[in-house]
């Protein structure tokens, strides 16, 4: 790694006072220590966010769930009121890499790197989540914008998400059997809205699946989206799996994730 | 530099680190507690597992500034006044290493899985290790000195 500085304020607006240009917010590590450590990045100065209690707790009022950004995936994934609000998005978190992983790992980190590949995208996008930060509110569909590119502003932090509860949900993924990363993740929420898909794993940034989406809020069972295919162009394909591949599993796990939720 | 203190197998330890020091290098290179290895150094073979405040980490992906504070466990602190850690004594028993590389870590990851899982299946077991490699593949014994150790646990 090459050298940098380290800080741990203890509130959101110190740490985005403190953050300069060249340098990078430090919440649960996972993905930031071993790029720094690889020299694919380098940083003036580390802000570490885990000093900041106001970032981490989970809080439910019935229709709406809050997770705080420094939240672990191991408090999602064992937290009783995710379980009774959302238990599709305990689930989630439980399949996240490996237990170490998961003892670290943040649900804020993960979604502002947006890894095409990761998870939670998936989860924020097909339940209509809401990303807020200490300057603003952002929609998970505005928040994604494209391969490991958000919404977010240089000196802007996460501070929590929030998801409405939905009727029912699940979230059925191909994991690549090495890192657990999502070859492919299909997360199906029905709601009163209407039924959303959100993709994650098969294209360069998390994506819904609108044909599957229209034909499951007629019919909300794995029968009436066996039908539809995922145009493959534009998907990812490299040595895990070719796009062709990729849309194919789409269909399977969507399908996977409408019978568990059904 | 950084001052950073934590407690780690019950002893209060203190130094001055630069803010990129690894906390696998803070124990080995500055503790001098060579128990804990630095297998892939990409946090993808567990073999350099300790706890946390209770929980098991990759010391490899975590800096030592980051565990200011923090109470930390390696696998140096799990035997009590020379006995053997019963997740020890069962990888012994059960012929649970094969090189011995990687069993630091299996250890660590073992023990913290059966706190959070008392009376663990072959599946949770094998589930709940897929942080830790073995490349001498002696996985089956492994699983094996799993159960029989959280059956002794009380779980």
């Amino acid at each position: 790694m090459y050298s940098f500085d380290y800080e741990r304020p203890s509130g959101v607006n110190d740490a985005a006072a403190s953050l300069g240009e060249d340098d990078k917010v430090l919440a649960g590590g996972q993905t930031l220590l071993p790029t720094l450590k690889l020299r694919l990045a380098q940083a003036g100065k580390l802000v570490d966010l885990s000093g900041i209690d106001e970032l981490k707790g989970i809080s439910s009022n019935g229709s709406e769930l809050s997770i705080g950004a420094m939240t672990r995936h191991v408090d999602v994934a064992d937290s009783a009121e995710v379980r009774s609000a959302i238990p599709a998005l305990a689930d989630l978190a439980s399949h996240i890499g490996d237990a170490q992983v998961r003892n670290r790992g943040t649900i804020g980190g993960s979604v502002a790197n947006n890894d095409p590949a990761a998870d939670y995208p998936s989860a924020l996008v097909a339940l209509g989540a809401t990303v807020h930060t200490n300057k603003r509110s952002i929609s998970a569909e505005d928040f994604f914008v494209d391969l490991f590119e958000t919404a977010l502003e240089e000196d802007e932090i996460i501070t929590k998400i929030s998801f409405p509860v939905p009727e029912s949900a699940a979230y059925a993924k191909f994991p690549n059997p090495a890192s657990r990363y999502a070859l492919v993740g299909v997360f199906v929420a029905k709601t009163s809205g209407g039924v959303r898909v959100a993709v994650t794993g098969a294209g360069p940034c998390v994506f819904r699946q609108s044909d599957m989406e229209a034909a499951l809020s007629s019919d909300f069972s794995s029968s009436a989206i066996s039908g539809i295919s995922t145009d493959a162009s534009g998907l990812n394909s490299d040595i895990h799996a070719s796009a062709e591949y990729r849309a194919n599993l789409v269909s399977v796990m969507a399908g996977r994730a409408v019978d568990a939720a059904s | 530099m950084t001052t950073v203190t934590m407690t780690v197998n019950g002893k209060n330890v203190s130094a001055d680190v630069a803010p990129n020091t690894l906390l696998v290098d803070f124990i080995r290179n500055n503790l001098r507690l060579t128990g804990t290895h630095v297998g892939c150094d990409t946090s993808q073979c567990g073999a350099c597992t300790v706890h946390v405040d209770g929980d098991s980490i990759k010391s490899c992906t975590m800096l030592a500034v980051q565990a200011e504070g923090a109470d930390v466990t390696t696998i140096e602190g799990l035997a009590a006044n020379g006995d053997l850690h019963p997740m020890q004594a069962s990888f012994k028993e059960n012929h649970g290493l094969q090189c011995g590389f990687c069993t630091p870590g299996m250890i660590m990851s073992a023990v913290d899985l059966v706190k959070r899982h008392p009376n663990p299946s072959e599946e949770t077991i094998r589930s709940e290790l897929e942080g830790n490699i073995c490349r001498c593949t002696g996985y089956h014994n492994i699983v094996k000195s799993v159960k029989a150790a959280s059956e002794k646990m009380g779980g």
